[in-house]
């Protein structure tokens, strides 16, 4: 087990290095760059840019940018902000509180729901309810986001008056109850894909347990039906979907951009967006190396969960 | 949503000719020269919304427009250009001029009297010792600093008391006055025992002598500001102003439909949302023309647009009425300019553009540029082919484009179209002048002064080895003269017979071609009262101060 570990967190530290060479190089060979912005200001001069991409160090070679980009993370000095000046980790971290509120809820909703979709539209293979819940769900898989999301918009805020247009809280409010009503119109637009996706996982997953010899074992000898599903289908029809929440964290804490776009939620993903479009490369790289560390943490963290709970699998 | 009140919105012609008459009103309405009134009842809350987000709060380094959306709330200038583009006071107690003596006759010796009883929003006494601190951080060549245009000549600032300073400029330089009134003022007391400038605490966390306090940030999200009690002039009116970011323009229309939003600021209302934004109840929504002006730009160093036919040619090829009205919706305004038609410096008398494709082939034709055998024309081995280039993913404008293409070739000439993203378009390939001819957007003024060396100054290319925006690679030494005589003018009247000739001699010359001055769909709720266009401004907040709501 522990060399099972070691050898992964090897693993993982050479393709983070890898993660943040590729990415490095990309963004800085890209043209433009963070002063381009400038380049149309009344008054400014190329002489002016010149001397500022000077001060900024953005003249010196690019490896020369990368190793001391690069010595500085190693520390923990993930560099500051071209944009606002801050430190990367600041700009990220008043990014987080947002984004795990929405991909947090949008999370539970579509987990919890989907799941039980799942469960019941395998165990009524065939039915009117299975039916219907496949078709709701391929059309959730197909419509685009921002068109639904300007859609509930326009029932539920310029039609009904129901719920704010966007936003994550009234400016002089920011009660419990008024987060609450911000909160439900984008967490639904972004759950109902993810409910379509989980429950379609589910049923599958469903299915492949419930023609299981040892479910057939329980039911012979004579558990209620109540009993079985709860015991031994739910648990082991979970494990997969382990896999998935493994897969699914980086995405919990990347945002989403499309929703934060529609409903003006200041989150990760137009953190993202926004830096790239600035060219504020400390920050880029920042949401890039959090993002890796976060994809190979949520694989680890899965495939240990699974080995704990299954006994079939060793690490080794 | 319920109150279906017709309110007094304005279709885009009656706004322009509006938009004349606020230049008479406007003095009066921002109340310039209102006495110092208590501002302690200032009430409400009024959400105004940027499609970009501020993120840089030292005025002094640099910055995009939106950014200064929040300086004319926070901080102040000396002075600054009203509507009609003339000065008024804000920290100095008058604007200097030749008249008054605040500039000598030669234009060399400045002298700048203050008010008195000014604060900083932390209380310190505002003093001639901040202004000397903010005019000498500007040149300073260790901080990262928004410009050097105007700065380089001035020399020896000089504190005469806490309400007076004086300096020298080592050349006479009149569009220093408007270089000023964008000059935000910052406290010196915030700088003590700095040692990096680039990186003070006070970047993010702003203390100005502005009407609001700065108050939070949420980033990505939105800015806080709360009225200054103790504001030295009058206002202002509102509690709170919220500095909201929407990122999407259509996002930011619904918003503004279904009230979330107070006030549409920058990128404001789209065109084709004009039509249905004139029928909202409860709002008033108004054309506003901006100091943009859009223009065919071409390298005056390729062969194809040496001679002065070609140029005219292509103006008189180029469909501006349909470009306007088929793709913009009719919101901007036909130009033969860069000067904005509402600027005082504005030649109203130049010869009027008139589409003519016959015109066009018979000056070609004259000129000794014949069609060969695929149809392009062409003279001593020169053919008339060239590559237009603009942002890729500017709709309108690859539509323009298109459109342009069409007419250009039914005169025997052949454009290629060849786009670029942002960063490349506007990078080295526009800075060296790697293009043919472009299509952009450009604003040719530093603020409301006339002065536009950097983009018309032959000596301003960065290809021909100058170090300025003469992108277009532009050498006419009439154009030079004028430049350097209007430069060094300091007389209003001398000056505007200046720009107006040196527009006419553009005009002729046609280094660009003129297309249309911008113009901006703004709109705000109807108890709102106090936003003016100001095209002397770069953004909305200029008279924030005078904003109110009920």
């Amino acid at each position: 087990m522990l060399r099972y570990l070691a050898s992964r967190l090897g693993q993982s530290l050479l393709l983070l290095l890898i993660v943040s060479f590729i990415g490095f190089a990309v963004l800085n060979l890209a043209p433009g760059g963070p002063l381009s912005q400038f380049a149309l200001s009344p008054g400014m001069t190329q002489e002016q840019i010149d001397k500022i991409a000077s001060q900024m160090g953005l003249d010196r070679p690019l490896p020369v940018q990368y190793l001391d980009w690069f010595s500085h993370l190693v520390v923990g000095d993930w560099g500051t902000s071209y944009r606002d000046g801050q430190p990367v980790l600041h700009v990220i971290g008043s990014h987080l509180f947002a984004t795990l509120l929405l991909m947090g809820t949008a999370t539970v909703i579509s987990v919890s729901l989907g799941s039980t979709i799942g469960i019941f539209s395998a165990l009524k293979r065939g039915s009117t309810f299975d039916y219907t819940m496949t078709v709701l769900a391929m059309i959730a898989l197909s419509i685009p986001t921002f068109w639904f999301g300007l859609i509930a918009i326009y029932v539920f805020s310029l039609s009904l008056g129901w719920l704010p247009a966007g936003n994550m809280y009234t400016v002089g409010d920011g009660s419990v109850l008024d987060y609450l009503r911000h909160l439900i119109m984008p967490a639904v637009v972004l759950a109902l894909v993810d409910v379509a996706i989980w429950s379609r996982y589910m049923r599958t997953s469903t299915l492949n347990v419930i023609n299981q010899d040892f479910v057939r074992t329980a039911r012979a000898k004579g558990l209620t039906r109540r009993r079985v599903l709860l015991k031994h289908v739910v648990g082991n029809s979970l494990v997969p979907m382990i896999t998935l929440a493994g897969l699914q964290l980086p995405m919990v804490l990347g945002g989403a951009l499309v929703t934060e776009t529609v409903f003006t939620w200041p989150g990760m993903g137009r953190l993202f967006l926004d830096s790239l479009g600035y060219s504020d490369y400390p920050v880029v790289m920042g949401l890039l190396m959090a993002s890796a560390l976060l994809v190979l943490i949520g694989n680890l963290a899965a495939d240990l969960i699974v080995a704990l709970i299954d006994p079939r699998i060793r690490l080794d | 949503m319920t109150d279906k009140k017709k309110t007094g919105h304005l279709n885009r012609r009656s706004a322009l000719t509006l938009m004349g008459a606020a230049g008479l009103i406007g003095p009066s309405m921002i109340g310039r020269d209102r006495a110092f009134a208590a501002n302690a009842d200032a009430t409400g809350q009024l959400v105004l919304a940027f499609s970009q987000e501020p993120t840089v709060f030292n005025p002094l380094m640099p910055h995009i427009e939106v950014d200064e959306g929040v300086y004319y709330a926070v901080f102040d200038t000396l002075f600054d250009f009203d509507p009609d583009g003339e000065f008024f006071p804000i920290l100095a107690a008058e604007v200097p001029t030749v008249a008054n003596g605040g500039i000598s006759e030669d234009g060399l010796s400045w002298t700048l009297k203050l008010k008195e009883g000014v604060t900083w929003h932390d209380g310190t006494p505002f003093t001639a010792e901040d202004v000397k601190f903010s005019l000498e951080l500007t040149m300073d060549p260790d901080f990262r600093s928004f410009r050097s245009t105007g700065y380089k000549f001035m020399r020896n600032i000089t504190v005469v008391s806490d309400t007076e300073l004086t300096w020298e400029m080592s050349e006479p330089f009149a569009p220093m006055a408007a270089i000023l009134a964008s000059t935000y003022i910052i406290p010196k007391h915030a700088f003590e025992g700095v040692e990096d400038k680039n990186s003070a605490p006070f970047n993010n966390a702003p203390i100005g002598t502005g009407p609001f306090k700065f108050k939070n940030r949420m980033a990505g999200d939105h800015i806080e500001l709360e009225a200054n009690a103790d504001y030295h002039m009058d206002g202002p009116f509102l509690k709170t102003l919220i500095i909201k970011y929407v990122p999407d323009l259509n996002v930011m229309y619904t918003q503004f439909k279904s009230g979330d939003i107070d006030v549409i600021g920058l990128q404001y209302i789209t065109p084709d949302h004009l039509a249905e934004a004139e029928t909202l109840a409860g709002k008033v929504v108004t054309v506003a023309g901006t100091a943009t002006f859009e223009s065919i730009g071409l390298n005056m160093t390729r062969p194809q647009f040496q001679d002065l036919a070609v140029r005219k040619a292509l103006y008189a090829a180029l469909d501006k009425t349909s470009i306007i009205d088929a793709l913009y919706y009719g919101v901007p305004t036909p130009t033969e300019t860069y000067m904005p038609q509402q600027s005082y410096y504005y030649n109203d008398s130049l010869p009027k553009h008139e589409f003519d494709l016959e015109k066009a082939k018979a000056l070609l034709d004259e000129a000794g540029w014949v069609p060969g055998s695929d149809g392009i024309r062409e003279k001593d081995g020169v053919r008339l082919e060239f590559s237009n280039s603009t942002t890729a993913g500017n709709h309108l404008r690859e539509q323009a484009q298109q459109f342009i293409q069409q007419t250009f070739a039914e005169i025997g000439v052949k454009m290629e179209i060849k786009n670029f993203p942002p960063a490349v378009m506007w990078g080295d390939y526009w800075m060296n002048s790697e293009f043919d001819s472009v299509v952009v957007g450009l604003n040719t003024l530093a603020g409301a002064d006339p002065d536009t060396s950097d983009y018309f100054m032959s000596t301003m290319s960065p290809t021909l080895g100058g170090a300025g925006q003469n992108t277009f690679a532009y050498q006419n030494p009439k154009v030079d003269e004028l430049l350097v005589k209007g430069a060094s003018s300091f007389v209003p009247e001398e000056r505007k017979a200046i720009y107006e000739e040196m527009q006419a001699v553009i005009r002729e010359d046609l280094p660009f071609l003129p297309v249309f001055q911008y113009a901006v769909i703004k709109g705000w709720k109807d108890d709102v009262t106090g936003p003016a266009p100001n095209v002397n401004n770069r953004i909305d907040t200029w008279n924030v101060r005078d904003w109110k709501r009920g």
